[in-house]
């Protein structure tokens, strides 16, 4: 019988010729990762176990990345906690503070290679089947069970093949895609599916505009989101990973619960409006409501990648903010920070009036900077705008493609990007 | 654990997400009981004081949505929460309840089904919700046995220890 790719990857960690959909399956992941605020649960209910040692040292990642550098004794409890247990334990693959997010190390140290079953402790570890990967996130004690056992069940899940045909026009990314769809299927329209984009469109999509999109197919409530792998997956996996890995792609005619198909040509640069990302709006539209900008961030795992920071500069180079804005830039890695300064592109940043922050996890739930005082707006390339998720309840968060944001930030108020760029 | 819950309802709408239910800045604590005392706070101040031990939450789509933060469904089970109960819940907040001994239940209907303060009464086995204060009934699609296996050892900790007691021999 024919399979997709998600399919045939839980099959191959089963120890299966094939799965179906709904089949309760027990599955051997590849790689797991825990971060400083999951973490320490995590560690909490392992040593509640009756094991010593974890089933394999060398496939799990610790990042600290959310509250960073330790921000309060009780999280500076918790990263000493970490370091112990990698120590102890023997991983060798921990990140430090100022590192980077989590999800993009993981990407770009070479620790995604198409075909793998990755599990972590945060929603957006779906944002690594953009390398082909099956990726999916959960909870804290379900991690002390697989340091455990190195096994996880899952239901096998349909899989919603998302046909995408055409090129993005200018001032459109991956992140517009991204809330098209929200705002099409509303949030957890999608629940417990897996998320497939195929179509002639996928090879004019940047693996950066691939990342964000898989990203945010959380919101919709997918189990994990994935790309076949294809020149642009193998390119960027050349040099940067000595795992081997085979290319698995979906069958022809293997069976999709239903298709939608999308125009890239015809979307336009998408705004969500507070409180839910699939409150979805053009950004044209909101442009003439005039909504004064208190904050604007670029950053996060949804959009702080090399592709985030080039438009941004882009936009901002030679010129300054708007008066009153706080323009926050958060590259997700070390490496993209330092590339970044190398380009002159923080110091375009810097000139324009941001303030450049190291990489982390930071304003995406106020976790150290970023938070609002009632009744202030943030603009930011993150992918939630849930009530209270900067702090204030009063708070109002608007999401946005970095292109979107810079402009936004320039000249102080909500705007369509298109005339900048 | 019983598969039979009963207890008062607390009524919460749509897209009721983790952040709702423990903010953020709560994320650096590790003792349920501390995380309790922040349940819902920034939706519903003072929620975590007025649960009873048994009460339910009844809630309409996507309930548990946003962040993988287990701490979410601690903050409930240790305010006092005994069952969600939800037109839809979040994948990542559905397994997290059931891994730490707390069941969450997708019941379609279930919202305009009940009223604030109504006594219900969920039969996990018989995939059934009786409302005591109205007399109306409603079912719900069977849980994956896995769910139910693990809810009966109290979460995903004892039932895994019961598994390695069984592959490895491991007394405990």
């Amino acid at each position: 019988m024919e399979q997709t790719i998600t399919e045939k990857i839980l099959a191959r960690a089963a120890g299966q010729e094939k799965v179906s959909p709904g089949q309760i399956i027990e599955a051997q992941v590849d790689l797991v990762m825990i971060h400083d605020h999951q973490g320490p649960l995590t560690l909490l209910e392992f040593a509640k176990l009756p094991v010593k040692k974890v089933w394999d040292p060398e496939k799990i990642v610790i990042v600290l990345d959310h509250r960073t550098p330790s921000q309060t004794p009780q999280a500076a409890k918790n990263h000493r906690a970490l370091r112990d247990f990698a120590s102890v334990q023997g991983i060798k693959y921990f990140y430090d503070i100022g590192e980077g997010i989590c999800h993009d190390l993981l990407v770009e140290n070479g620790h995604i290679v198409p075909g793998m079953v990755l599990v972590a402790t945060d929603s957006h570890t779906i944002t690594a089947g953009a390398l082909g990967a099956f990726a999916t996130g959960v909870g804290s004690s379900e991690m002390a069970s697989i340091f455990a056992r190195g096994k996880i069940w899952f239901r096998v899940p349909e899989t919603v093949e998302i046909q995408l045909e055409g090129e993005l026009p200018l001032g459109v990314y991956g992140k517009d895609v991204a809330l098209y769809l929200l705002g099409k299927v509303k949030a957890g329209g999608l629940d417990y599916k897996a998320l497939e984009f195929r179509g002639k469109g996928v090879k004019n999509l940047s693996l950066d505009s691939r990342l964000t999109l898989c990203n945010m197919a959380l919101e919709m409530g997918a189990k994990n989101a994935i790309f076949e792998p294809d020149e642009i997956t193998l390119d960027y996996l050349r040099n940067r990973t000595a795992k081997k890995f085979s290319v698995i792609k979906s069958d022809p005619g293997a069976c999709y619960t239903c298709t939608i198909k999308i125009h890239l040509n015809t979307l336009e640069p998408l705004i969500a409006e507070p409180h839910s990302p699939d409150n979805v709006r053009p950004a044209q539209e909101i442009e003439k409501e005039n909504i004064k900008v208190d904050q604007a961030v670029i950053g996060t795992c949804t959009g702080g990648r090399y592709e985030d920071l080039k438009i941004a500069a882009y936009i901002l180079k030679g010129k300054k903010i708007a008066p009153g804005v706080r323009l926050l830039v958060v590259p997700a890695t070390r490496s993209l920070w330092l590339k970044a300064s190398k380009e002159g592109l923080l110091d375009i940043f810097i000139e324009a009036g941001a303030i450049v922050s190291y990489p982390c996890c930071g304003p995406c739930g106020a976790y150290g900077m970023g938070a609002l005082a009632p009744g202030e707006t943030c603009i930011t390339t993150g992918s939630r705008n849930f009530i209270a998720r900067l702090g204030s309840p009063e708070g109002k968060i608007y999401l946005a493609n970095t292109a979107t944001v810079a402009a936004s930030a320039l000249v102080g108020k909500i705007v369509d990007p298109r005339s900048y760029l | 654990m019983a598969p039979i819950f009963r207890g008062k309802a607390w009524k919460f709408g749509d897209n009721v997400d983790t952040g709702q239910i423990l903010p953020g800045q709560y994320l650096t604590l590790t003792d349920p009981h501390e995380l309790a005392q922040h349940a819902m706070e920034s939706i519903r101040p003072g929620f975590a004081n007025l649960v009873q031990p048994g009460d339910l939450i009844v809630a309409g789509h996507n309930f548990g949505t946003g962040s993988s933060r287990e701490h979410a469904a601690k903050a409930l089970k240790y305010a006092g929460i005994a069952a969600v109960l939800a037109e839809s819940i979040a994948r990542i907040f559905f397994r997290n309840a059931f891994n730490i001994g707390m069941a969450a239940i997708p019941v379609k209907g279930i919202s305009s089904m009940v009223t604030e303060g109504d006594q219900l009464e969920i039969d996990l086995h018989q995939g059934i919700v009786i409302n005591l204060t109205t007399g109306r009934y409603i079912s719900f699609a069977p849980l994956p046995s896995v769910m139910l296996a693990i809810l009966a050892e109290g979460g995903i900790i004892p039932y895994t220890t019961k598994l390695l007691t069984q592959e490895r021999g491991i007394n405990v």
